[in-house]
């Protein structure tokens, strides 16, 4: 057999695309996110090149400076919403499953047969409301508060908001405040560019002007106003939801609304400490270790025919042998206990357990690496 | 039982795991449940365990807290365009890596000598705390079928 380490991105289900071995994490459909980089460089290009050198020399330098200045906050914003972890839930082990499954049957006790189980649901209180988790037949997880599974992108997202083909990914936990924080500067950016481009316009009308870059003048202003009303409004909405402590998923299923208004056990009932918790609170790690490495059997062409799994659903934990081949039975019973010794690849290994160390240096690679 | 991990490693095959699972009762702050499991009752003392997990506890609470420290790193961060983290490592990262040290000593110091091993929550998506339960080779041979409970007959 040959062993290869791959990097754990490679490994990892769900539908998202992944470059620069592992450090940019993406949706997979892109077409609109590169339209969104085409519309906002395109727009500002033909600013910085026929508006701002009249700008500068009649009004002031600084006019540019500051344009370029919020141009580039913006596309930092934009590429690290885009490009990072939302805040991805990794799909369970095989033995965490089967001990939530084994929880939910004892929970259910004796389902009469014919008729369906209840859902898969579980109770919490929090801040003496009762918040019901739902269990995701995908990630095999109750999913945490907040928490929502993300069908274009088949994945469970910590605090999902929502999936924004303009970023080309999702946006939750982790990437929240970028979000915010891109259509906050967007919105200051089309905002100085329409109000100059009407300087620039007012300004100019007398004398002479060469007619391209007045068709150009009116392609950035027409842009900026269709940009303006979207961008604005949609900051608008998000300021609105900070200010609640609220997610774009949560309104729309309109869970702290209606009946339910002012019970949304997040919200510290205080907008200066929910717009606190959600902008400036701490900066949450990933726990996808994208980049860690991962130890890959394949089979050698001439040996046994039949072909011998990867370790797809492989430990987190470097070097170490599944000890899923080795194994127990969580539940006591009894069919299972002799097959699984035997069938155990013969690797007169045992199955090692990673040493702490390993796991030291594993978490703190992967911050590293991230 | 076990003197240390090296001979956990050689001597002993896993015959169980537990999950220890959060506890949301405050919010959405990474804390985990104290409730002791049955499956580790005999093998070790109620009270060793309820101090790892609540010592657990305060790191996360520490990481996670809200207040003029935390403010301060995101202000400085937006301010250069959270470049700065390429450099810098945030408050959570530093806390991670007090915790991976502190389940390391706990499993060095703690569980191995009794055949219990830990495993950071952070290689589980900070959902669970794992922790597995290993009986020794050489006595309960075929009895890995038998209830997770009698673990005692590997002493």
């Amino acid at each position: 057999m040959i062993t290869r380490k791959v990097r754990k991105w490679e490994k990892l289900p769900g539908k998202n695309t992944f470059c620069c071995d592992g450090r940019v994490m993406m949706a997979r459909q892109k077409g609109v996110f590169y339209l969104t980089l085409f519309l906002i460089t395109g727009t500002c290009a033909l600013f910085f090149a026929f508006e701002c050198p009249y700008l500068a020399v009649s009004l002031s330098p600084a006019i540019p400076v500051f344009a370029v200045l919020l141009f580039l906050f913006v596309m930092a914003m934009l590429l690290r919403t885009s490009f990072s972890d939302p805040g991805v839930l990794p799909r369970a082990l095989p033995e965490e499953a089967t001990f939530i499954e084994m929880e939910i049957e004892a929970a259910n006790g004796n389902v009469p047969a014919g008729q369906r189980p209840p859902p898969r649901i579980r109770n919490v209180q929090i801040n003496n409301q009762i918040v019901k988790l739902k269990y995701c037949y995908t990630c095999k997880i109750f999913r945490p508060p907040r928490a929502s599974h993300c069908s274009i992108c088949d994945n469970c997202v910590d605090r999902f908001d929502h999936h924004c083909p303009w970023v080309g990914n999702c946006v939750g936990k982790r990437n929240y405040r970028y979000f915010y924080l891109f259509t906050l500067s967007l919105s200051l950016l089309t905002i100085y560019i329409f109000t100059f481009d009407i300087v620039h316009v007012v300004m100019r009308e007398y004398p002479d002007t060469p007619l391209a870059s007045h068709r150009l003048n009116v392609l950035e202003v027409l842009v900026c106003f269709f940009t303006l009303w979207s961008v604005v409004g949609l900051t608008g909405f998000h300021t609105y939801l900070i200010s609640l402590n609220q997610t774009t998923n949560e309104d729309i299923k309109g869970s702290w609304s209606g009946k339910n208004r002012g019970q949304n056990p997040y919200s510290h009932k205080n907008i200066i400490k929910n717009c606190c918790e959600v902008l400036c609170g701490p900066t949450y790690p990933s726990v996808l270790d994208r980049r860690g490495l991962l130890q890959e059997d394949t089979p050698i062409p001439s040996s046994n025919p039949v072909p011998q799994t990867t370790k797809t659903t492989a430990p987190l934990i470097p070097n170490e042998h599944t000890p899923d081949d080795a194994k127990p039975s969580i539940a006591a019973s009894a069919e299972k206990s002799s097959s699984p010794k035997e069938e155990h690849p013969a690797a007169t290994k045992v199955p090692p357990l990673a040493s702490p160390e390993t796991d030291a240096e594993t978490s703190i690679a992967k911050e590293r690496a991230h | 039982l076990f003197h240390n991990l090296q001979e956990l490693r050689h001597s002993a095959s896993l015959a169980n795991k537990v999950f220890i699972q959060r506890d949301y009762s405050e919010g959405t702050t990474c804390k985990f449940q104290t409730k002791f499991p049955s499956e580790l009752e005999s093998r070790i003392e109620r009270t060793l365990f309820e101090d790892t997990v609540k010592t657990l506890n305060n790191y996360y609470a520490e990481a996670e807290k809200i207040g003029g420290q935390s403010y301060l790193e995101g202000c400085l961060a937006c301010a250069t365009a959270y470049l700065i983290f390429l450099c810098m490592e945030t408050r959570y990262e530093k806390v991670l890596k007090k915790i991976a040290k502190y389940i390391q000593e706990q499993n060095e110091k703690i569980y191995a000598p009794r055949g219990l091993l830990i495993t950071d929550p952070i290689e589980r998506g900070m959902r669970v705390i794992e922790i597995s339960i290993y009986e020794d080779r050489g006595s309960s041979g075929s009895s890995s079928g038998s209830s997770s409970v009698s673990g005692s007959t590997a002493r």
